[in-house]
């Protein structure tokens, strides 16, 4: 079970300084969501205006990385502190991922 | 720790997911299990890229005669703006705020729900085509790869909605915060998924 968390009540001075962070940290939220909006819509753009494949595939895969980081490290918070073993669990899922995939596009063919 | 404790907004920590020993544990081993579900994903993807257009002579179906992009648009728009809910849910979570943090919630579970309503549209119109499950290697990847990602967005519905059910009258306390947190962890790991989906699968197949 949980143990006991002491957590002495925030004087008002603590408590207004730490909902102005909070609400501060919100609206860079809301930015990120902006940000990725837009990526998507690019992403969408870039393939319906019929540019050639080898600089559409390139473009798009660069757009849903970026995206896919924003995600990760604002929404899921990965930029905060004590992120250490959880950047170690996903970036080593994401080495298997990569090799995993590198392999089945190149050495495997029917 | 008393499951009773109340709290009011002076008196909840700064970060009430990560107080207890058991939220800490939690947040660890969920991590674990995203780097899990991403090895997951890419054998997934990988099968889907070998397999991507193979079946047998003279198949008739393609990526390109089947993606439809209007549709995978609107459900991106879906699941991003559900990511982002759940971020407002978190917020208020933060916030000592359950009254608000229940309605973002709720608000992020119909967006999802909306998205898998058109994801069942979507296999049921490629089935009545004749693009089965079983139609061809292209077809069974297809399925395996966009259906398991559907199956988590509905794993991920009914997660947060018995959350949302079974604390209704609780309220938050350090026990249930770290269980709202990692949910709301896997909706945007969901969404993460999905953006790798809607670009290999569907913008890279409409293309060629």
């Amino acid at each position: 079970m949980a143990h006991d968390v002491q957590t002495p009540a925030k004087s008002h001075i603590e408590y207004e300084y730490a909902r102005r962070r909070s609400a501060n940290e919100m609206r860079g939220q809301v930015t990120t969501f902006a940000i990725m909006i837009f990526l998507t819509l690019i992403a969408f753009t870039a393939v319906y205006a019929g540019f050639s494949i080898n600089f559409v595939v390139p473009i798009i895969l660069l757009l849903a990385a970026i995206q896919v980081v924003l995600q990760l490290y604002y929404f899921m918070h990965m930029s905060h502190k004590g992120h250490e073993a959880a950047s170690l669990f996903l970036y080593s899922g994401a080495l298997i991922a990569g090799i995993t995939i590198l392999t089945f596009i190149t050495i495997v063919w029917i | 720790m008393d499951l009773n404790t109340k709290y009011t907004p002076q008196s909840w920590p700064d970060h009430p997911e990560s107080s207890t020993l058991e939220g800490k544990n939690k947040f660890l081993g969920f991590w674990l299990f995203l780097g899990g579900e991403t090895v997951l994903f890419a054998s997934l993807f990988a099968t889907y890229l070998a397999l991507k257009n193979r079946g047998p002579e003279g198949m008739q179906f393609s990526t390109q005669e089947l993606f439809e992009l209007p549709l995978v648009f609107i459900m991106t728009m879906l699941l991003l703006t559900s990511s982002l809910t759940s971020v407002y849910a978190m917020y208020h979570m933060k916030n000592y705020n359950f009254k608000a943090m229940q309605a973002w919630l709720l608000v992020t579970v119909l967006l999802g729900a909306a998205f898998l309503g058109f994801e069942i549209y979507e296999f049921n119109h490629y089935v009545h085509l004749g693009f089965t499950y079983g139609q061809s290697s292209f077809s069974s990847a297809f399925f395996t790869l966009v259906g398991t990602h559907g199956l988590h967005v509905l794993i991920g519905l009914g997660w947060i909605t018995l959350l949302m059910i079974r604390n209704s009258k609780r309220g938050l306390n350090l026990y249930n915060a770290p269980k709202f947190y990692v949910a709301s962890l896997y909706w945007h790991f969901i969404d993460v998924v999905w953006v790798f989906i809607f670009t290999v699968v569907y913008l890279m197949g409409v293309i060629g």
